[in-house]
């Protein structure tokens, strides 16, 4: 490949009995905006046993213009090993520009196997993607057209850009809810390009003895309105009071971390940096001081509304509305009040 | 069974307890005011390795890549049951990403040569990037279990875990050498009184020399090796060939940072609603009318 030339955005995918990950579709949209600057292809990049081809359809809708497709019974159920010589392969072949994979459990043990037999950077987590010249001052060189990879550090408290310098592609992990997924474009189809899988018993040598697995049975991403309590809930009791506003607005309740943590309600439920990322068009914050650490996992909302009895408390920063005041007392009055207006 | 275990951890300021002594008047974090701790995910992957020494008698070492002070964790694992220590310290370390990180520290793996089970804590709270693990394992070329919860038996060349995956667990088999990342899943055990009494005089060299106003002679380091007391030190020379020099710190780093930006935490322009009934009353009226609620 000549220097001019770059590669292509590849979107790993991530699939669990062929259901697609929404953070994947999420992946393919924002791919497609950095394939779009860069005047490249968009390449899905899918990994599986007999039948995963099926999933490319949908793939092809959500914007892939391709997909790299690896079907193999030895890449089911998913182990680290497998996976990552196959794509390894698959990158010294055709090396894209930039590899995204979602920052979830598969992502974030995958992800740096590979980055690291290929000798490349890779930033973790990145909550924001974009392209755009770089001036590596220790080298004296000017880097056109790299992926910027934005992502909180140190706790959430400070927010890092960082660049790679070295050789193609540029891999990074991405926290799923933080892109937007676009609306799949119905019919649009696209080329399926099989690859090979050249495993030896090295690859092999971890088995799966046994699987337990439940889907999640709360998806906070599809909620419009969300009514979350933290630490100044008080106890598992006045959590109720949680439950009834969210039941009454016909919301979905969730936690901050010291919630969860104090065990009154399970962590499927948890907001934040080490929980769930959401964007809905509703968010009130109950009892949520709102350090940083929750404030990564809901600022996007739409509209914050803070009900806290401390008026320093910095949820109050990042608020639309806030309520200062006894939550006890506050949330019975709204649930009345919306009971009788709507 | 003869095992020997290596336990990598890692000192990190306390990002998860920021106080206000901690905060500057700017509203950003003061890093240099954060106490220095021991990275929490690490103590699980110690907890991990001193009960597979209960189980199996297992020798385990910790060792860390830090700055000079970074023996204070080293001293608090020799408390909490580890039979060594090492501290990694350096200058050509400075500026290290996951890559040149995970590179040092396979080196020193590698100079360790006979650990059968590396352990590391998932990741780290200043970077919680959770990349130096399988990095590791990747460099090393063994298998990697990341996200153990427990270690269900441990056999001549065979290992079986548990371990987290998103929605539930799974029981991996895995041939032995293997590095393990591990998750907060036991109740690391604390620091025992009578090993405090006697490791609260681990040092490492440097440490010997800064108090004594001289480097330690040989015969000193000797009895302090003796008697179970060095912390070992090594620089880059110790466990990097000169050829490979290139691949730590800067040099070694793939990724740059471009730009620091601190979160700062200020009062916003919201809108201030009454906690009386007549407020809300009118507020919900507000986020009906404007379809917010519907």
């Amino acid at each position: 490949m000549s220097e001019t030339q770059i590669g292509n955005v590849w979107v790993f995918v991530e699939q669990e009995a062929g259901k697609i990950a929404d953070v994947s579709l999420e992946l393919l949209s924002r791919g497609r905006e950095l394939a779009a600057k860069l005047g490249v292809l968009t390449e899905a990049v899918l990994l599986g046993g007999t039948g995963v081809k099926e999933c490319c359809a949908k793939l092809f809708e959500y914007g892939a213009d391709n997909v790299l497709l690896a079907e193999d019974d030895r890449l089911e159920p998913f182990t680290v090993l497998p996976f990552a010589k196959v794509i390894t392969d698959l990158i010294h072949e055709h090396r894209p520009n930039i590899l995204l994979f979602g920052a979830t459990m598969k992502g974030r043990e995958l992800a740096p196997r590979i980055a690291s037999a290929n000798l490349c950077g890779l930033t973790a987590d990145c909550t924001d993607l974009r392209i755009d010249d770089f001036e590596d001052k220790r080298k004296g060189v000017l880097l056109r057209n790299k992926l910027m990879q934005i992502r909180p550090a140190f706790g959430g408290n400070i927010i890092a850009t960082i660049v790679n310098t070295w050789a193609d592609p540029q891999m990074v992990t991405v926290r799923p809810g933080v892109m937007k997924m676009d609306e799949p474009v119905s019919g649009r189809t696209g080329r399926i390009i099989p690859c090979p899988v050249a495993l030896t018993g090295k690859e092999t040598a971890v088995k799966v003895i046994e699987r337990i697995r439940q889907e999640k049975t709360v998806n906070l991403n599809a909620a419009q309105i969300i009514v979350a309590g933290g630490y100044g809930v008080g106890s598992a009791e006045n959590f109720r009071l949680i439950r009834d506003l969210a039941d009454a607005l016909g919301g979905q309740v969730a936690a901050s971390r010291p919630a969860v943590d104090a065990g009154w309600i399970d962590h499927d439920y948890q907001v934040g940096q080490t929980g769930v990322t959401v964007r809905p068009k509703l968010y009130i914050a109950c009892g949520i001081s709102g350090s940083v650490q929750h404030t990564a996992g809901m600022a996007e909302s739409k509209k914050i509304i803070a009900i806290n009895s401390d008026p320093h408390a910095p949820i109050f920063s990042i608020a639309h509305y806030g309520i200062i005041g006894d939550l006890k007392q506050v949330i019975p009055m709204m649930i009345k009040a919306y009971k009788s207006k709507a | 069974m003869s095992c020997t275990i290596l336990v990598f951890v890692k000192q990190v300021p306390d990002t998860k307890n920021i106080t206000g002594d901690a905060m500057k008047p700017d509203g950003t974090v003061n890093r240099a005011a954060l106490p220095a701790i021991f990275n929490p995910d690490d103590l699980n992957a110690l907890e991990l390795a001193l009960q597979l020494k209960d189980r199996y008698g297992a020798k385990v070492i910790a060792a860390t890549m830090g700055p000079p002070n970074a023996a204070n964790i080293l001293r608090d694992a020799l408390f909490r049951g580890a039979d060594e220590t090492i501290l990694l310290s350096d200058r050509a370390f400075a500026g290290s990403d996951t890559l040149a990180t995970s590179f040092a520290l396979s080196r020193v793996a590698k100079k360790v040569a006979d650990a059968d089970i590396i352990i590391c804590g998932r990741q780290a709270i200043d970077g919680d990037t959770a990349q130096v693990g399988p990095q590791i394992a990747e460099k090393l070329d063994i298998p990697q279990i990341s996200y153990v919860q427990e270690v269900l038996d441990l056999q001549d060349g065979k290992i079986r875990a548990k371990r987290a995956i998103e929605g539930g667990y799974e029981v991996l088999e895995s041939p032995t050498p293997v590095l393990l990342t591990v998750i907060d899943a036991n109740d690391p055990r604390p620091e025992n009184a009578f090993r405090i009494l006697k490791y609260k005089k681990a040092k490492t060299a440097s440490e010997i020399a800064k108090n004594k106003g001289e480097a330690a002679t040989q015969d000193e380091l000797a009895e302090m090796q003796k008697k179970g007391l060095l912390i070992q030190e090594w620089t880059a020379k110790d466990a990097v060939p000169e050829a490979e020099f290139s691949r730590l710190g800067f040099s070694g780093s793939p990724t740059s940072v471009k730009e620091i930006v601190s979160v700062v935490l200020k009062g916003g322009d919201f809108k201030e609603i009454a906690p009386t009934a007549e407020g809300i009353n009118t507020f919900v009226h507000e986020l009906i009318e404007d379809h917010t609620l519907g």
